[in-house]
């Protein structure tokens, strides 16, 4: 089981206590599709995604964006078992999506990029690292699932 | 993914904007780094304080930054222009070229946190381009 020091658990209470999951989302999956433009193959029937302004005014993309964010956000709500939680959805995008398990870890540093340009001089190295700490569980419990 | 000439206008002019808070930069990327990342310490285990914004740290921070700072220089030849710093880190340094990522992915995080605005995608994915040729260049001479 994931160990979590009161001040991680405390900093990601508050991170995503705060977050508007409308804005983060989007901003943080129109970036992926930006910086990293092979994770568009998983989007072909988002319509235009032919440049960046594109991608970032796209209404299917700002939506899955949020779609990402309230997934995230169970993990929030179950810390201390995000493995269980995250079963069905390590199914679904092994299974049904067939996602290369690589691409969380590419979503997951634009969140922190994100993440860094929303919260300023609070975004301090302790709070990236519990940040990044709580993506890379996320991320791995994700990718349980795989065969 | 080699550099267009586009991403190199983007970076040039971006590290135009930036350079002159370069000190600033290299010590809050070195910082994050050894913090998000404690596995690289290992390769400071020689300083006498590994502390966030510390003297050892800052003065890191700058030389790497210097780095950065020549590479940008010789944007149209990454790899010549780090010839001599590639050599320094194959066979004195000695950095397992994985780490390079490390550092890269707190320097875009810098960027982001202390230029909302100007660190838009377009800019992130030229830079991040920029880097990754940065780390090829500094792990040529490894074998």
């Amino acid at each position: 089981m994931v160990q979590w020091t009161e001040f991680e658990r405390n900093t990601i209470q508050d991170i995503f206590a705060k977050m508007d999951y409308e804005v983060v989302g989007p901003k943080a999956l129109a970036r992926c599709l930006v910086v990293y433009p092979w994770t568009q193959r998983y989007f072909a029937k988002f319509g235009n995604l032919y440049n960046a302004a594109a991608i970032m005014g796209n209404p299917l993309v700002a939506k899955h964006g949020v779609t990402v964010m309230n997934g995230l956000d169970k993990a929030v709500k179950n810390m201390d078992d995000i493995k269980g939680i995250y079963a069905e959805l390590s199914v679904l995008h092994s299974e049904k999506l067939h996602v290369d398990p690589d691409n969380f870890r590419l979503l997951a540093d634009c969140l922190s990029v994100v993440l860094a340009a929303q919260m300023g001089t609070a975004f301090t190295a302790d709070v990236q690292a519990a940040f990044q700490k709580f993506l890379a569980v996320a991320v791995s419990s994700l990718c349980r699932q795989y065969h | 993914m080699s550099l267009t000439k586009k991403d190199k206008k983007v970076v040039t002019a971006f590290w135009a904007k930036i350079a002159g808070d370069a000190d600033e930069i290299g010590s809050d990327t070195l910082s994050r780094m050894l913090t998000v990342y404690p596995q690289t310490k290992t390769y400071f285990a020689h300083w006498p304080d590994l502390s966030p914004g510390s003297a050892p740290v800052r003065e890191h921070g700058k030389r790497v930054m210097g780095g950065v700072a020549l590479a940008v220089a010789n944007i149209d030849d990454i790899f010549g222009g780090l010839l001599a710093l590639s050599e320094r880190h194959a066979s004195e340094l000695r950095v397992d070229p994985a780490n390079f990522k490390l550092l890269f992915h707190n320097f875009l995080v810098v960027l982001a946190n202390k230029y909302p605005n100007d660190f838009t995608p377009d800019v992130h994915v030229a830079v991040d381009k920029f880097l990754a040729q940065v780390a090829l260049a500094l792990s040529e001479k490894y074998r």
